[in-house]
């Protein structure tokens, strides 16, 4: 790798390599950043990433539509239910199928329940990789409980695959909505909590004020998105903008900070929580007995009793697993709002049984790619401000 | 609406467009890639979303560059198409999107497709000497020769080895 880092005769002075990764305890996930310091100042900063790459998008090519969800599980793995619902809302659109209200419902439920999940990782780890450890234990006692809800319904705490086309695998079981509503107010108490500890801390102040500014048009041509994007200051939230899953019927708002700096981002990543909560409980006030998956026989497996005794679905089994759907030739772009930003889902279809080309737009990449002109003339010390606060997830990045 | 804007702006430029499900779609040739994209940017289509492609083995210009915009005040989505011969490079748009850099990086890793005046155009995610480009359709999918290291003799493709076209 003598193409990234100079070697000791090529360094002029007093310069030093310090390798960030690509195992480090800050940068969650294998990436590697090459810093060229100049005492603690950082002079240069080269980030490579690859590591994690496991060719999802070529695998997708020789998978069907439905087998490649459990890939998309391991995109953000933070937060797996939210990518499961942003490719299946890509491949409906591609359909152009609705599904019914109770699996929309049941979708916004548990998508902003791992979008609270993903945000107390990139908060607490952030406050952990600063030095305030504190923060980071009374979040994950919420985390867990959150995981704990993932298993009640998925059976899977991290890898959910829990969506599937034209609706969800199963409907949640018996003691969620109660484990649920749990949740709400302890997880409520705990960001209280974690705000007394954090907001008016002067150390904090001190370690993430004026760390990583970025004006809004800058946000904007490095392709910003998400709570980075809100917090240089631009209300930009596809819940909002462009709403699907019939997020315009509830009642949220979307915080923006002013200076897009670490502590803007944190702040922005709080209030976000707390909009989440407020929209878990409005689903769970209007969720209502139904389906969960398309009545469409050319798209949702029959029940497995009717497999067993009717003819008909018997042949639909037979079909949907032998030939997949019958998918229209085209090309869709579907973009969802995760816990990082837009989500996107690029799928090119041909008519046939696999997608023929599925593109997955990350949207910590972006954000990555301006690591350099975040760091360039700051502290080593800030470097890892900044990465833990742009909350990089390798599986995503990497794909 | 874009769409007809550029159309009267750049007449002939638009090759041919068409509108799925919602995405409005515009194909044009890579001579008229810069107008186009000055213009939209104007016009208020600020932030690039994704650049990828799409590879046609069987066409005679195989690729499709693909750009994602979206434009945040109105919020209108444009997809715009470039289609590409073998070895053909388009221009960057590095110096006007700051995230066009590692886009079109990817791009060429995955595609081998050239930018021209990209700053720094380097593999994103494999590595500098990886032979072959992993996305298109006649990269094989298990790697072929790519992931045997010198000197490794474990079978892979079912016990195959030195297959065709690697």
């Amino acid at each position: 790798m003598d193409s990234i880092a100079l070697s000791r005769q090529q360094l002029d002075g007093d310069r030093m390599i310090v390798n960030m990764g690509p195992s480090h305890p800050t940068t969650h996930g294998t990436l590697r950043i090459v810093l060229e310091l100049e005492g603690e100042t950082i002079v240069k900063a080269t980030p490579e990433m690859g590591y994690l790459h496991r060719g999802v998008e070529k695998l997708g090519e020789s998978l069907s539509f439905q087998q490649f969800i459990p890939l998309t599980d391991r995109l953000n793995y933070c937060s797996s239910i939210m990518n499961n619902v942003g490719y299946c809302t890509a491949v409906e659109k591609l359909l152009d199928i609705q599904i019914p209200k109770r699996a929309q419902h049941l979708r916004v439920l548990l998508s902003e329940l791992a979008r609270v999940a993903d945000h107390i990782v990139c908060v607490g780890v952030n406050a952990v990789d600063i030095g305030a450890f504190t923060a980071f234990l009374y979040l994950f006692k919420q985390r867990e409980t959150a995981y704990d809800l993932f298993e009640m319904a998925s059976g899977q705490r991290l890898h959910t695959s829990f969506t599937r086309i034209g609706g969800l695998f199963r409907d949640i079981p018996t003691g969620f909505v109660p484990l649920a509503e749990r949740f709400l107010v302890e997880c409520s108490d705990a960001i209280d909590e974690l705000e007394r500890l954090l907001t008016r801390n002067p150390i904090w102040h001190d370690r993430t004020r004026g760390i990583g500014p970025i004006s809004p048009e800058e946000a904007v041509n490095w392709g910003y998105t998400g709570p980075s994007l809100r917090a240089a200051g631009v209300p930009q939230d596809l819940r909002k903008a462009q709403p699907y899953l019939g997020y315009e019927t509830y009642d949220f708002d979307i915080p923006v900070g002013t200076t897009g700096d670490v502590f803007d981002r944190y702040l922005v990543r709080v209030e976000e929580m707390r909009q989440s909560l407020r929209i878990i409980r409005q689903v769970l006030d209007r969720l209502e007995p139904g389906p969960v998956m398309v009545d469409d026989p050319k798209v949702a497996l029959p029940p497995k009793e009717k497999v067993y005794t009717r003819m008909e679905s018997l042949i639909h089994h037979f079909k949907l697993i032998m030939h997949g759907m019958e998918m229209p030739v085209g090309e869709v772009y579907s973009a969802t709002e995760a816990a990082n930003g837009e989500l996107g889902f690029y799928i090119v279809s041909d008519g046939g049984k696999n997608p023929y080309r599925i593109r997955v737009r990350p949207p910590c990449l972006p954000i990555f790619s301006s690591f350099e002109s975040q760091v360039k003339g700051g502290l080593i010390a800030d470097a890892v401000a900044v990465l833990g606060a742009m909350n990089i997830i390798a599986g995503e990045l990497d794909r | 609406m874009i769409i007809e804007h550029i159309d009267a702006q750049l007449p002939g430029a638009i090759a041919d467009r068409h509108d799925f499900r919602g995405d409005q779609t515009i194909v044009i040739s890579r001579e008229n890639l810069l107008p186009v994209v000055d213009l939209i940017h104007r016009e208020g289509f600020q932030l690039l979303v994704d650049i990828t492609a799409v590879d046609w083995p069987q066409r005679e210009q195989r690729f499709d560059l693909v750009y994602h915009w979206l434009n945040l005040a109105s919020q209108e989505r444009l997809r715009l198409k470039v289609p590409l011969a073998e070895g053909e490079s388009v221009p960057s748009l590095a110096g006007i999107f700051k995230t066009a850099n590692w886009f079109e990086r990817e791009v060429f890793d995955m595609f081998g497709i050239q930018f021209e005046g990209h700053p720094d155009l380097r593999r994103l995610l494999t590595w500098p000497d990886f032979p072959g480009h992993a996305l298109r359709k006649d990269f094989p999918l298990d790697g072929g020769d790519v992931f045997c290291m010198e000197g490794c003799t474990a079978p892979y493709n079912n016990g195959e080895r030195n297959r065709e076209g690697m």
